[in-house]
């Protein structure tokens, strides 16, 4: 087929070192600019239907399936919600720690994986780097000691998940109403061990980050951005709480959209709009409507929405972060990247605390509930961003409805206006350059996407890109290596 | 001084014959096994280079969705290149890595078990898949023992 000069659909598919399955669409215009662009994630739904008529204290280990990546946040999504089900509102000591290093220990490994193996390549090599090169084995063979130190670190977490779930698959630690082992002195000595290492990295890997953006900020600046609401947990004085908190939503230049929202209520305030185009929904604040009252999770925002943090070096950390956009919400979309490694400074300060702290060898490990519920909500800041499990339970134990808002799905629309933006910066002609592919890539890594998780898909993903004309016919193709025409 | 044998399975056990790679785990544990380090996971990720340079051989078992049945055993080697999410690390990647980072070749084979069913939530294997799991369990049985007593066939093969 001749190459058409009609307005044409450009098609990235999949997008390379994202979790999960994801297609990007760029349709020009009759002058060739482009007139949209849309991630688009393949589905694969039916988990909620696969929990149904289950008994409700084996949710939290079934939803572990959901993702191989970050199980433990739907663990601790889930039992939190199973929690009150069982009528427990208030945890021992003990458990509550525990899932807390549980959980510090699973931010700590993810925010370490996506840095060092999926970001640090584009980092350290740039954007237009050959892609053979531009990889974790590139960055493993340039810079050995940080590869090392990103398996470390991820491993470091690893065993913390290990310690405190029981196994790395399936970890059955948390149950409703608490917790069902605590810290042995052998196994807090042997994290105690590395902890100092592990700080030590931490704040180099801050340093990293933040030099890379300050830097790079000119360019930086634009990249993919746009002003945006964020979204996050914070805690009642208003400190980052990645475990538990109230829900505060702020604009892009920080007005309260609403502040200490009990997370049981947030169907009262969050809406979820349905597209034609795409299987994923696209969540808002409903006070604001589905055109202005979407937003942002994550790192990026969970800085933006929090007062402060309550660990000493990464709240020094927040404050230069900050200083960037003169105490304003940070909207650079690359700032992702300074903001996740802030909070692995925060989680292991926080596993050095709850670490010296005796009550994780506590024996009171579980609470009798009172009055058992039929529905509630579990919520968590996922190393991706707000988690949200709901449950409906029958008399007879058993889940009749379930219904999941992983972080991926509160950052659609983010995710397609980083990419609409590239696409209009940096698309020249009609052919996708490895340029263009490279950053749209870029863009939408900042996110920390799990796709997978997302649309329950499952596979791997390949790198495709198509150009298609007004009517849809094939005019361009291009995959990772090789090109053609159609 | 390194271990021998480490037995890596990997792969989603509610995902149906996904499962297969944890499952054939599960079964060697029953089994009395000697000097065979046991590991499972939902997928290799890059630490598993960690664990692999502490051994002298890995072999990495996983679901086929196509393929020869029963199973496929065949050397694994290092891959040179490669673009991956942290859902998807080759077993070439991992010992490139194992390599690349700590300093240890690493002899690897792979055992891909032929499964059928990928495309819904559940918890069982299917009837065919738990046959092919039963002859590949029984085909690493020997193998194991023979590692354990110093030698192991580096033999390709796609059955017993």
């Amino acid at each position: 087929m001749a190459k058409s000069t009609y307005p044409r659909k450009i098609v990235i598919e999949p997008v390379t070192r994202v979790e999960g399955h994801g297609k990007v669409t760029i349709l020009l215009d009759e002058h060739q600019q482009v007139q949209q662009a849309r991630l688009h994630i393949v589905e694969f739904r039916g988990f909620e239907r696969f929990i149904q008529g289950r008994p409700y204290w084996e949710v939290p280990v079934l939803v572990q399936r959901l993702c191989g990546i970050c199980p433990v946040s739907h663990h601790l999504a889930a039992v939190k919600a199973m929690d009150l089900i069982a009528g427990v509102d208030h945890l021992p000591p003990t458990a509550e720690k525990m899932r807390r290093l549980m959980h510090y220990g699973q931010i700590f490994q993810s925010h370490a994986l996506h840095f060092f193996h999926l970001v640090s390549p584009d980092l350290l090599f740039g954007f237009d780097a050959d892609p053979a090169i531009r990889n974790v084995i590139g960055v493993a063979r340039k810079f050995p000691h940080l590869a090392v130190q990103g398996v470390m670190m991820r491993k470091y977490g690893q065993e913390l998940i290990k310690a405190t779930a029981g196994k790395k698959i399936h970890g059955t630690g948390a149950i409703p109403g608490g917790i069902n082992k605590n810290l042995s002195i052998s196994e807090r000595d042997g994290f105690l061990k590395d902890l100092d290492q592990m700080l030590k990295w931490s704040r180099e890997t801050v340093a990293l980050a933040k030099d890379y953006t300050v830097t790079h900020l000119k360019e930086l600046a634009d990249f993919g951005s746009f002003e945006s609401n964020h979204l996050g947990l914070v805690r009642k004085d208003g400190a980052m709480d990645l475990y538990h908190g109230n829900l505060r939503a702020i604009t892009a230049d920080g007005k309260k959209i609403f502040d200490q929202v009990d997370y049981q209520t947030y169907a009262d305030y969050l809406s979820e709009e349905v597209k034609p185009w795409s299987y994923m929904k696209f969540p808002f604040v409903k006070s604001l409507g589905p055109e202005r009252g979407w937003y942002r999770v994550g790192p990026l925002a969970r800085i933006n929405t929090c007062t402060f943090i309550d660990t000493p070096e990464a709240e020094v950390a927040r404050q230069e972060f900050m200083a960037v956009t003169q105490g304003k919400p940070n909207n650079i979309t690359m700032a992702y990247h300074w903001a996740r490694m802030i909070e692995i400074l925060h989680s292991i300060e926080k596993i050095k605390e709850l670490l010296h702290d005796p009550d994780l060898q506590g024996t009171d490990l579980r609470a009798q509930g009172r009055t058992r519920r039929n529905q509630a909500v579990g919520m968590i800041e996922a190393p991706r961003g707000t988690l949200i499990h709901s449950y409906e339970v029958n008399d007879q134990d058993e889940v009749t409805r379930c219904n999941l808002i992983v972080s991926t799905t509160h950052n659609n629309t983010p995710m397609n206006r980083a990419v609409e933006k590239v696409a209009r910066d940096f698309l020249s002609g009609t052919e996708v350059t490895e340029g263009l592919l490279n950053r749209v890539e870029v863009a939408i890594r900042a996110y920390d996407p799990c796709l997978s998780c997302a649309t329950h898909a499952m596979g791997r993903m390949p790198l495709v890109v198509e150009i298609r004309d007004a009517q849809g016919d094939l005019v361009h193709c291009r995959t990772r290596g090789v090109e053609t025409d159609a | 001084m390194p271990k021998r044998l480490l037995i890596l399975g990997y792969g989603n056990p509610g995902r149906l014959d996904d499962g297969l790679g944890p499952a054939c785990i599960e079964a060697l544990r029953t089994r009395v096994l000697p000097d065979v380090t046991l590991e499972s996971d939902y997928q290799l990720t890059v630490e598993d280079a960690s664990l692999a340079a502490e051994h002298e051989v890995v072999i990495f078992v996983d679901a086929a969705v196509a393929g020869l049945e029963p199973f496929d055993f065949r050397e694994v080697q290092p891959t040179e290149t490669l673009s991956f999410s942290s859902h998807d690390v080759e077993p070439g990647a991992v010992i490139t890595l194992a390599e690349s980072l700590f300093g240890t070749r690493v002899k690897a084979f792979s055992l891909a078990i032929r499964g059928y069913q990928f495309n819904d939530f559940g918890e069982c294997l299917s009837r065919q898949a738990q046959s092919n799991l039963a002859a590949a369990v029984n085909f690493l049985t020997p193998m194991i023992r023979a590692s354990a007593m110093g030698s192991m066939n580096n033999k390709e093969t796609g059955h017993e």
